[in-house]
């Protein structure tokens, strides 16, 4: 499903290297984690996948079902089916909660030539999700993520992702922030998602998120590298060991 | 101290190529004594400190620079869809044939023509008066011009609450007109009014707005200036508001290449509230200016300013904001935000913020900002689908909803929501 190689990047103002050649492929069906030290440049990948200005591709490759996401516009890449929970969402006074997402999920239906959900549908629909992970009516009518709190925003990430229904979904740090009440709750808002059409790309430092969202593969990516790849196993290691074992390792 | 040579030629130039309004001692007494304001102070020039960023030429010549008439394409003008009493004027003169007749519970229409012919007027106490006492600490003479030249105009007088808005719609048919109106409305106590305004006028416009809101009234102004590119216009709304009365203007101007909206507004009773806001959307040629003074001179009043442009393609924005604080003016709660979107560099927006307090139990603030789009905003935005040119609406709108917020009225906040939306989707092609 996502397929990246070689992949290299630099940012566009300076001649600094962030990611120097990423191998990674997420198939149909599967969740992969990645986990790494900070400032590996985890965000970054996930940054650059979904379109982000201010990076530059230097060499190398990424694809979702065959299509080049590089080439394309932020939205087009939504369009496409991919979408990223943010590390940091971003909050937009003057902007409903409620009017954003709609006009979210049409311009993706739009775009694939697909009929515009009405107003009476999404309605019903947004209420139904936003229910299952507690999110309340006032919640979906303020402006977009503006004063809400850490957990709050990272719930209403997973919202949009359930509402747009994305083939290739990246989380970056989701978990974090989050009380345990909120982890079950947005776990389980991931693991309803999980189908064998639907792919997931889960950063975060945490084993315990691992927990709820069981992983096929875990990755470790450090220096702009995934240096290591194995099972769910290699979380529980990182969580015991930290990382100087593994990057000893691989030096 | 005497006036340089050529203010003072430019001032005489203009006043010989005008010819009062007809009338009786009342509305007679009042022009002479502003014919005199205006001798005293000329009419501004370039080097004046309160014109330093807009330049006064188009707006005080002989002559008129002539503006072209624009006709918008299948759309219905603007507030057609409200109830309303409509006075017409077309290049600035009254057309009581396109016109409502007003008869509406608690409220006195009179054209200021007709009252003017009579003896005594209510209106002898406001006509010029409240001009008058807004030339102090600043002098606005468009404004004393306007007094001593204003060729028509409604007294309008609210006794109880209005239930419908008067609206005032300025047809722009001569390329050339120059037109001078002077409205004086008097809210009376506990008396309810909107007024709400539409259209360019003419190719140059000068209009003086009075407005006394007695203790416990309340007044609300809606005004859409025209769409004409090349129109012309200065205008002043001089206020003052008694005891726990309720004052709240707001302005939508896109297009237009030069536009000078004054607001003085007086607190004279204590517990009154006066909001002023605006949106003004530019493109290319276009200047337009906000100068707005506030004087608290009562306790526990409170006022806002918030005013938000949108500037591409070369377009200038001004604001020039005071609140002034007067002794004993305790608890005052003063608010005033002037914000610049610059939709790329060629956009330029000059404001100067200002606060003068000599109470020391107040809360003031003021804050002035231009920048361009967010563009984490409009990452975010995008990265969920939704395409750039929406999302730089949606962002644009958002950055004037502030403003939007401040209309009382849902229904018209909704029309100029819409109308905001509209230009900018055929802006952007
Ligand atoms: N726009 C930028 N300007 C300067 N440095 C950048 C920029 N973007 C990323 N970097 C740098 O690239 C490196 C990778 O950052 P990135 O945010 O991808 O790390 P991360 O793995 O997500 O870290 P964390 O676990 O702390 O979230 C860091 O050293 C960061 O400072
Ligand atoms: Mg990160």
């Amino acid at each position: 499903m996502l397929e990246i190689k070689n992949l290299r990047v630099k940012l566009e103002e300076e001649d600094k290297e962030i990611l120097k050649g990423v191998d990674l492929t997420v198939e149909a069906g599967k969740v992969h984690a990645i986990m790494g030290p900070n400032g590996s440049g985890k965000s970054t990948l996930s940054y650059v996948l979904s379109g982000k200005g201010g990076y530059e591709v230097t060499e190398g490759s990424a694809t979702l079902d065959g299509v080049d996401l590089l080439e394309m516009e932020p939205e087009e890449r939504a369009a496409e089916g991919l979408f990223l929970a943010f590390q940091y969402p971003v909050e937009i006074p003057g902007v409903g909660n409620m009017t954003f997402l709609r006009t979210a999920v049409n311009a993706q239906r739009k775009a694939r030539g697909e009929d515009e959900m009405s107003a009476g549908e999404f309605l019903k629909v947004i209420r139904e999700k936003a229910k299952t992970l507690k999110i309340d009516a006032d919640m979906l009518k303020r402006p977009v993520n503006t004063g809400f709190s850490g957990g709050e925003k990272k719930r209403n990430e997973i919202l949009q992702m359930a509402m747009l229904e994305p083939k290739m979904c990246i989380l970056d740090e989701t978990d974090s922030g989050l009380d345990v009440d909120a982890m079950k709750l947005v776990s389980e808002g991931v693991n309803a998602l999980r189908d064998a059409g639907r792919g997931f790309l889960v950063i975060t430092h945490y084993q315990r998120l691992l927990d709820h969202i069981k992983p096929d593969v875990v990755h470790i990516m450090a220096n702009g590298r995934i240096v290591k790849s194995g099972g769910p196993e290699l979380a529980l290691e990182v969580e015991h060991n930290g990382y100087a074992d593994i990057l000893a390792e691989v030096a | 101290m005497a006036l340089p040579q050529a203010k003072l030629d430019a001032t005489e130039a203009r006043l010989a190529a005008l010819t009062p309004l007809a009338g009786g001692a009342w509305l007679t007494a009042a022009q002479d004594q502003a014919v005199a304001r205006l001798r005293a102070m000329g009419l501004p020039g370039r080097r004046d400190e309160y014109w330093r960023y807009t330049r006064p030429d188009r707006l005080i010549s002989v002559e008129p620079t002539p503006a072209s008439v624009f006709k918008a394409k299948d759309e219905t003008p603007i507030f057609d869809a409200f109830d309303a009493i409509k006075l017409v004027f077309v290049d600035g003169v009254f057309s009581p044939d396109l016109s409502d007749q007003p008869a509406v519970d608690g409220l006195e229409i009179e054209r200021l023509s007709d009252a003017g012919a009579k003896d005594i007027h209510w209106a002898k106490d406001l006509y010029g008066v409240l001009e008058a006492r807004g030339q102090n600490p600043v002098e606005r003479p468009l404004a004393a011009l306007n007094t001593a030249y204003a060729q028509d105009g409604f007294l309008i007088r609210a006794t109880g609450k209005v239930s419908k808005p008067v609206r005032m719609i300025y047809l722009h048919e001569s390329t050339t007109s120059d037109a001078i109106l002077h409205h004086v409305i008097k809210v009376e106590e506990g008396a309810d009014l909107t007024v709400i305004e539409n259209g360019p006028a003419a190719a140059r416009f000068n209009k003086v707005m009075e407005v006394d809101v007695a203790d416990t009234g309340a007044f609300h102004h809606i005004r859409a200036q025209g769409r004409d590119h090349e129109r012309q216009a200065a205008t002043h709304i001089f206020a003052r508001l008694g005891r726990e009365s309720l004052f709240k203007s707001f302005t939508l101007t896109a297009n237009g290449v030069l536009t000078r909206n004054e607001v003085v507004i007086e607190l004279t009773g204590d517990d009154a509230s006066a909001h002023v806001a605006g949106c003004a959307l530019g493109d290319g040629d276009f200047l337009h200016d906000d100068t707005v003074f506030i004087t608290h001179d009562a306790v526990n009043c409170e006022s806002r300013q918030v005013f938000k442009k949108v500037l591409r393609n070369g377009a200038t924005g001004v604001f020039q904001g005071k609140i002034l604080v007067k002794q004993g003016a305790q608890k005052t709660d003063g608010y005033q935000i002037s914000q610049s979107l610059l939709l790329d560099d060629d956009a330029q927006f000059l404001a100067k913020p200002e606060l003068e307090i000599y109470a020391d139990d107040v809360a003031c603030s003021h804050g002035s900002t231009s920048g361009a789009l967010d563009e984490t905003a409009l990452f975010y935005l995008r990265s969920r689908g939704v395409p750039v040119k929406q999302a730089t609406d949606m962002l644009t709108l958002a950055f004037l909803a502030e403003a939007i917020e401040e209309i009382a009225d849902e229904a018209i906040a909704d029309e100029i929501h819409d109308r905001l939306a509209a230009w900018l989707q055929r802006r952007r092609g």
